[in-house]
């Protein structure tokens, strides 16, 4: 299971208390998580990554064992602990005030 | 038995304030979607419980929400927003091209006769269309398409679609208005639009008698009358009397004619509202005093309406889509400021009330007349 961390409007809009866990299939990248994430979760299309351009959107960072993992490519693994479900994949608002 | 359904949205959530016939005693709930920035809220006439929401935010981006219980639960509906084919460039506030790129829904307009149709007016201007209750939009792209949107450009607040009003006599017109593009107006249900801007004069574009470029605020209409337009611009109030084919000034009297909201009496089609700001580089009443301001000639000849609003130190601001009407039978006129109070008027605008004093600062207000 993989887990993953929503920031708090996104744990409201989607209905969930804590971490969401997702059954993965295939490689475990930023693409395939946020893919099942929005899978299960259809609300948050568009909140994440960009509906046409699947970039992410630029206030919303990716954390995963300590690591900045935003500028990574899509496709890119990521880190084996989150992969075996050791660690969280955070889904972060950047602190930008407001 | 009647009453009032008051539907608020602000930079940190949305607020619905109800009311029996009295309109003396309010209950308020919220805050709904906490933290987000809610542009605007809207009923469907059809429908009264079904409303519609403009939820977005700087970091999680646009979402849509519906109701069907009046603002007691929500859900969340489509939220995609893509322009028809290759969506070309507008102006840049420097006069360069831009490209067009969606930002946010300013403007949530429900049919008069379904409820699950339902227009967004959104940012970067253009015009969509649902008619499954908000599950998929499509654009409306004659609009953005007709020839002159190379040419649109962005007041301060963004290049917004804020204003849209659908014919009570006529299902295929529809009058949109655009900051800083102008006014328009379909005769075919959205498939093609022109220009509706002959006798608006703006001094801050190169030809101020442009065809497009001005900075339209505000339309209002009163149903009865859908080819009796009014509006505010960036400057000057203005009127139609022929669905738009041609305006001519109307401010009069006015301390100031710049200003954001425009309104109509519900049961007067004459008398028109107005909250006069200082200018377009303060955005506050003239000498601190906040004045809604009353023609009852269509314009021209206004006064200035005080009872219960503060005459000394106000520098709040009335933002475009935050004055609305109930049609009770003594008209109720409503709007809200960027200093977070709601205030009511159950006489027609002789006497002010605030609902609530310290809301996040309001975006928008629409009223619900419950039978």
């Amino acid at each position: 299971m993989i887990r993953v961390v929503l920031p708090q409007h996104l744990r409201t809009l989607a209905r969930v208390d804590g971490e969401v866990k997702l059954e993965v299939q295939g490689a475990i990248t930023q693409r395939s998580v946020l893919d099942a994430l929005e899978s299960s979760y259809p609300m948050l299309r568009g909140t994440i990554r960009d509906h046409v351009t699947q970039k992410r959107r630029a206030f919303v960072r990716f954390f995963a064992c300590e690591e900045d993992l935003s500028h990574e490519p899509p496709d890119a693994p990521l880190p084996e602990p989150v992969a075996t479900g050791e660690e969280p994949f955070l889904i972060v608002g950047a602190i930008a005030g407001g | 038995m009647s009453g009032v359904r008051v539907l608020v949205g602000t930079r940190k959530g949305a607020f619905v304030l109800t009311s029996d016939g009295k309109r003396e005693r309010w209950d308020i709930s919220g805050p709904h979607f906490a933290g987000w920035e809610l542009y605007h809220l809207k009923g469907s006439p059809a429908d009264p419980n079904r409303l519609y929401a403009s939820q977005c935010s700087g970091w999680f981006g646009q979402m849509i929400q519906r109701s069907n219980d009046g603002g007691k639960t929500w859900e969340a509906v489509d939220n995609k927003f893509v322009y028809d084919g290759v969506p070309g460039t507008h102006q840049w506030y420097d006069g360069t091209a831009h490209p067009w790129e969606f930002k946010r829904v300013w403007h949530l307009e429900p049919s008069l006769t379904d409820p699950d149709t339902v227009y967004a007016g959104v940012e970067d201007a253009a015009m969509f269309r649902s008619s499954d209750g908000g599950k998929s939009w499509q654009e409306l792209s004659g609009l953005r398409g007709h020839g002159s949107g190379a040419k649109w450009q962005p007041g301060a607040g963004g290049m917004c679609l804020h204003t849209i009003l659908l014919d009570p006599s006529n299902p295929a017109r529809i009058f949109i208005a655009i900051s800083a593009a102008g006014a328009f107006r379909t005769d075919d249900a959205g498939q093609t639009w022109r220009p509706i801007n002959r006798g608006l004069k703006s001094e801050y574009i190169p030809d101020p008698n442009a065809e497009v470029g001005h900075c339209v605020h505000r339309i209002a209409m009163h149903p009865s009358r859908p080819n009796v337009l009014f509006m505010q611009k960036h400057w000057d109030v203005m009127r139609s009397d022929d669905a738009g084919d041609s305006w001519r000034e109307v401010s009069g009297n006015l301390p100031t004619d710049f200003g954001f909201p425009i309104d109509v009496h519900a049961h007067e089609p004459e008398t028109i509202y107005v909250v006069p700001i200082k200018s377009d580089s303060e955005h506050y009443p003239p000498d601190g005093k906040l004045r809604v301001y009353r023609s009852r000639s269509g314009g021209n000849e206004w006064e200035a309406l005080t009872k219960g609003l503060p005459q000394k130190d106000c520098y709040v601001n009335v933002l475009r889509d935050a004055m609305a009407v109930d049609s009770l039978d003594s008209c109720g006129v409503y709007f809200g400021t960027t200093g977070g109070q709601l205030y009511a008027s159950a006489d027609a605008g002789n006497n002010w009330t605030p609902i609530v004093r310290d809301l996040p600062a309001v975006l928008s207000v629409e009223v619900q007349t419950l039978k």
